[in-house]
C-alpha cells in the first residue's frame, strides 16, 4: 500500500474544505436554524409529539441525514470531477497509486467532511431542542457507513458526469426528493398504507429509521433490517466503483 | 540489460474506433535521450500516455526495466516521472505544496533540500511560494517540471516541452535535461520541432499516423543532412550529359533544364569552382544558380508524406 498518497490526497481535499470552512459550514448551520424555525416551530406547534418525542427533537436525526448525504454525494462528487475536468487527473492515473488508494483518499475525505458537518448540525440543534443520544456507537456507526457509502455513489457521479449539469442532476432529481420523501420530517407511519409501501422502496428510509433508532429508540423499519440495507447499499457502491476502477471507465480511454 | 523501455508491438484503438497506434515496437536505451518526432496527431502523446498508465493499450506490451506497465504499474511508475503537453495544475495551490503533494504520491519521503535544488536549477526558487495561478506560462511549464522530477525518477518524459516557450526556458530546460542525462535519467521527449531533436537527441524516432516509421542514431541521420545540392539552371535544354562532366557526380532534370549537382560537405571541399570551369568550357549556358541543403526537416517530409 501507498499510504503516503492515500494520506496525501486525503489532506489535499480536506485542506480545500478548511481553506473555505466558513462557507463550508455556515450554510449548513444557517439551514438547519431555518428547518427548526419553520417546521419545528410553524409545524412542530401543531405536530408536538411523534412517537413520544417532541417534534423538533424527532426531526434532528433526519436533519442531520440530509446534510450527510448531500454533503458526502457533493463532496466526493465534485473531489475527483475537478482533477478531471481540470486535467490534473493526469498525475494521478501516473502515480504508483491503485484504485483503492484513490478511493480511500478522496471517498475518506469527503466522508470526513460530512460527518464534521453533520457533528455541527447536531451541536446546533442542541442549542434548540432537548437532543438524546441512546445509543451512541450505533449512532456513530450509521453515520460512519451512510457517509461512506453515500461518498462512494458521489465519487462514481463524479467519474461519470462530464459536465457540471451533471455533476448537479443525480443529486437534485434523486437525493432530495429521496431525502425529503424518505422520513426526515415525518415518521413513515402516518402515510396511507399505500405511501407507507412505495416509502420502503426508498433507501433513504432505512438509513433515517436506523439512525433515529439510535437518538431516541423509535423507528419505522426495524434495527436489523436498517443496518442490513445499508451494508446493501454500501456493497452496490464498493462493487460499481470497483468496476469502473477495472475498466478504466471513464478515467482512462 | 541496455533497454530502459521495452515496447512490443503496442496498439491502440480509441473507443471512437481510431487507430492511434499500429504494432509500435520500440526500444529505449538506458541513458539516452530519445527524441520521438511527428507532426499533429500523430500519436507522440498517445504513446507517452500508455506508457505511464494513462491510456489504456489495446494490445502488445510495455516493460520498463523489465517490469510489464499493467500487471507491475507500481514498479514502473515509481520509476517515470511525466510532464504533460497540455499546462494541468490546480491553480489555487502554491509552487511548493503542489511539488510536496507530487513526492507524496510518488510514495517517496519529505526532502525539502532535493526538492528545493530542483527549484533552484528551474530558477522556481523565488516563486517558491507563489500561487501557481499567478504564474506565466514558461513558469507554470517549470512547475510541471519539477513536479515529474520531484519523486526522483530514472526515466522523464516530456511532452512538448517547449511548444510555446521562451527562449531563455529553452536553455534552462536543455541545461536541465543534460544534467539529469550526465546523472543517468533516460529522457525522452516530444516534439514536432525538428531543431529541438537535433540540438538535444542521441537518437531519434519518427512516428506518422500512429507507426513508427524510423528510428535511427542522429549522427546517422546528421550524416544524411550533410549532403547538399547544387543546381544550374539551363539556358537551353541539353540532350545528355556531356562526357567531359562525367567525374562529378551530376545529374541532368526537369527535362534537360537543370544540372543537379550533388556533394558531401563532411568528406571534404566541393569543387565548385572545377565544376563551374567545365561546364563553362562545354559551353553550356546558365541562367541562375543555388544551393540547397537537404536537412532533417526533408528527411522527415520525405517519410510523413509516404
Ligand atoms: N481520447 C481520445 N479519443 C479518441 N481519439 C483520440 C483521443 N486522444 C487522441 N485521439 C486521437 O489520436 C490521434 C493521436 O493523438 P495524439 O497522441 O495526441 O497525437 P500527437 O501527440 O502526436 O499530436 C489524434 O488523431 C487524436 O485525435
Ligand atoms: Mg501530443
Amino acid at each position: 500500500m501507498n499510504w503516503r498518497a492515500v494520506v496525501a490526497i486525503f489532506t489535499y481535499e480536506m485542506k480545500r474544505f478548511f481553506r473555505t470552512l466558513f462557507q463550508s459550514l455556515i450554510s449548513p448551520v444557517i439551514s438547519t436554524v431555518l428547518y427548526f424555525i419553520v417546521f419545528g416551530a410553524a409545524i412542530g406547534s401543531r405536530i408536538t409529539q411523534i412517537d413520544g418525542v417532541s417534534y423538533g427533537a424527532f426531526i434532528v436525526p433526519g436533519l442531520i441525514m440530509l446534510s450527510i448525504l448531500t454533503q458526502s454525494i457533493s463532496n466526493a462528487s465534485f473531489g475527483i470531477y475537478f482533477p478531471k475536468f481540470s486535467g490534473t487527473i493526469y498525475e494521478y492515473l501516473s502515480a504508483p497509486v491503485s484504485a483503492l488508494e484513490m478511493v480511500l483518499g478522496f471517498v475518506g475525505a469527503a466522508a470526513a467532511k460530512s460527518i464534521l458537518i453533520g457533528l455541527v448540525i447536531l451541536a446546533t440543534s442542541a442549542f434548540f431542542v432537548p437532543v438524546v443520544i441512546l445509543h451512541p456507537f450505533w449512532m456513530i456507526l450509521f453515520l460512519l457507513l451512510t457517509a461512506i457509502t453515500f461518498s462512494l455513489f458521489g465519487f462514481i457521479i463524479g467519474l461519470w458526469a462530464d459536465g457540471f449539469e451533471k455533476l448537479q442532476i443525480i443529486p437534485l432529481l434523486v437525493i432530495t426528493p429521496l431525502t425529503f420523501l424518505g422520513g426526515s420530517f415525518y415518521s413513515i407511519h402516518v402515510l396511507p398504507e399505500f405511501w407507507q409501501n412505495v416509502s420502503l422502496f426508498n433507501p433513504v428510509v432505512y438509513l433515517i429509521s436506523g439512525f433515529r433508532w439510535s437518538f431516541y429508540e423509535i423507528s419505522d423499519v426495524s434495527l436489523s433490517v436498517s443496518l442490513g440495507m445499508t451494508f446493501v447499499f454500501l456493497c452496490i457502491c464498493l462493487t460499481a466503483v470497483a468496476w469502473i476502477f477495472r475498466t478504466g471507465y471513464r478515467l482512462k480511454s | 540489460m541496455t533497454s530502459i523501455i521495452q515496447i512490443q508491438n503496442l496498439s491502440k484503438t480509441y473507443n471512437t474506433g481510431f487507430h492511434a497506434l499500429k504494432d509500435i515496437s520500440l526500444d529505449i536505451k538506458r541513458g539516452e535521450i530519445f527524441a520521438l518526432l511527428g507532426p499533429n496527431g500523430a500519436g507522440k502523446t498517445t504513446l507517452i500516455s500508455v506508457i505511464c498508465g494513462i491510456v489504456n493499450k489495446s494490445s502488445g506490451a510495455v516493460l520498463v526495466d523489465g517490469h510489464d506497465n499493467v500487471t507491475d504499474f507500481r514498479a514502473t511508475r515509481k520509476m517515470i516521472g511525466l510532464v504533460p503537453q497540455e499546462l494541468h495544475l490546480s491553480f489555487f495551490e502554491t509552487v511548493w505544496d503542489t511539488i510536496k503533494f507530487s513526492r507524496k504520491l510518488f510514495g517517496k519521503p519529505d526532502d525539502d533540500a532535493y526538492l528545493e535544488k530542483i527549484l533552484q536549477q528551474l530558477s522556481l526558487l523565488d516563486k517558491k511560494h507563489s500561487k501557481i495561478g499567478t504564474l506565466s506560462g514558461g513558469m507554470k511549464r517549470r512547475v510541471l517540471i519539477a513536479k515529474a522530477l520531484s519523486h526522483e525518477p530514472t526515466v522523464l518524459f516530456l511532452d512538448e516541452p517547449t511548444a510555446g516557450v521562451d527562449v531563455e526556458l529553452r536553455k534552462d530546460m536543455w541545461n536541465v535535461v543534460r544534467g539529469l542525462r550526465d546523472n543517468g535519467v533516460t529522457i525522452i521527449l516530444t516534439t514536432h520541432y525538428i531543431e529541438e531533436a537535433e540540438e538535444m537527441a542521441d537518437r531519434v524516432g519518427v512516428i506518422s499516423k500512429g507507426a513508427m516509421i524510423l528510428v535511427e542514431d542522429k549522427t546517422a541521420l546528421m550524416k544524411k543532412m550533410g549532403q547538399k545540392k547544387l543546381t544550374l539552371t539551363l539556358e537551353k535544354p541539353l540532350v545528355a550529359l556531356p562526357k567531359k562532366l562525367a567525374k562529378f557526380n551530376l545529374q541532368l532534370l526537369n527535362n534537360g533544364s537543370e544540372i543537379s549537382y550533388a556533394y558531401d560537405v563532411s568528406k571534404g571541399k566541393p569543387d565548385i569552382a572545377g565544376l563551374l570551369a567545365d561546364v563553362q568550357a562545354a559551353k553550356i549556358g546558365y541562367s541562375d544558380i543555388h544551393t540547397a541543403q537537404n536537412s532533417l526537416e526533408d528527411i522527415f517530409m520525405g517519410l510523413v508524406k509516404q
